[in-house]
């Protein structure tokens, strides 16, 4: 309704500048209460490796979250994206210690759509991993 | 343990109603690091052109899987133990804002293998209490081993 970008001033191929999304084990505990995944794997080392992972790693969703925030940061209205979806490709591991990890994401416009709509594909990283692929939103512009 | 096929198509019954409410979505937002305002002052909502604040994209996780129930079904044979996430997709009629009070149904799509998991995927049709679309959800889910 009050997207801050404009369909007109789009072209397909423009970058959207990357964000850095630090993640630490205390974002995870609040997005355990908020979401109410409570699996331990994402806030328990000691069963995290019981399961064959290196430690504890951040839910997906929340990853997809800084996904979406870097679209609606970018769009400057939350209610403008109309479709966004993920495939989860690697984890993201959360070190106990003070920094954590970082996820970086950055996107790049993919197509116009008719209605005013654009397709702006997700990447985000983290450790040197690709963490989404196949990440896409699909933006109301004005 | 493959899991059982005859589980596709299979739907839960609706949820019972979800009150998306103002406190949820700022404990949400909160948790995911978003400081934008439409998420927590119905003001600065109303002042974007939205009746009430606004829900993440992501938030509809928080309600959206009634199909948890058949997805614990004992008959599926699903080991969550070895459960991870491997694709979501939200896909919006309109906007979720704080009142909205929504019914989730729950479909298994599809249930496949690819090399040694198992991949089993459920949509959720979420709408109003009086039956307007509001979004789709799409949950892939990969028991990791499962097909081995």
């Amino acid at each position: 309704m009050a997207a801050t970008v404009k369909y007109d001033d789009i072209e397909v191929g423009q970058e959207i500048p990357a964000a850095d999304y630090p993640v630490r084990r205390a974002s995870l505990v609040m997005y355990a209460g908020a979401s109410g995944d409570f699996n331990p794997i994402h806030w328990n080392e000691r069963f995290a490796k019981t399961v064959g992972l290196p430690d504890v790693i951040a839910h997906g969703m929340f990853t997809m979250a800084q996904g979406g925030r870097f679209v609606t940061d970018w769009v400057g209205d939350p209610a403008a994206v109309v479709d966004y979806g993920v495939r989860f490709s690697s984890m993201v591991v959360v070190p106990d210690d003070e920094k954590g990890a970082v996820i970086t994401v950055s996107g790049v416009i993919e197509e116009k759509l008719e209605d005013k709509r654009v397709v702006v594909g997700l990447t985000a990283r983290c450790d040197g991993s690709r963490v989404l692929s196949k990440a896409r939103a699909v933006v109301q512009l004005s | 343990m493959a899991l059982n096929r005859d589980f596709v198509g299979r739907a839960s019954a609706p949820s019972s109603p979800y009150e998306v409410s103002r406190v949820k979505i700022k404990e949400f937002a909160a948790a995911i690091g978003d400081n934008n305002p439409i998420y927590r002052d119905r003001e600065a909502a109303r002042a974007a052109g939205h009746p009430d604040v606004v829900a993440p994209p992501t938030f509809p996780i928080v309600f959206s899987l009634a199909g948890g129930a058949i997805l614990a079904d004992p008959e599926l044979g699903l080991n969550f133990a070895m459960v991870v996430h491997g694709e979501q997709r939200f896909q919006y009629q309109r906007p979720i804002y704080a009142g909205d009070e929504l019914v989730s149904v729950s479909t298994v799509t599809d249930i496949r293998s690819v090399g040694r998991n198992e991949f089993i995927t459920v949509r959720s049709d979420v709408t109003t209490v009086g039956g307007e679309p509001v979004c789709t959800t799409y949950n892939t889910i990969v028991e990791r081993g499962g097909a081995g």
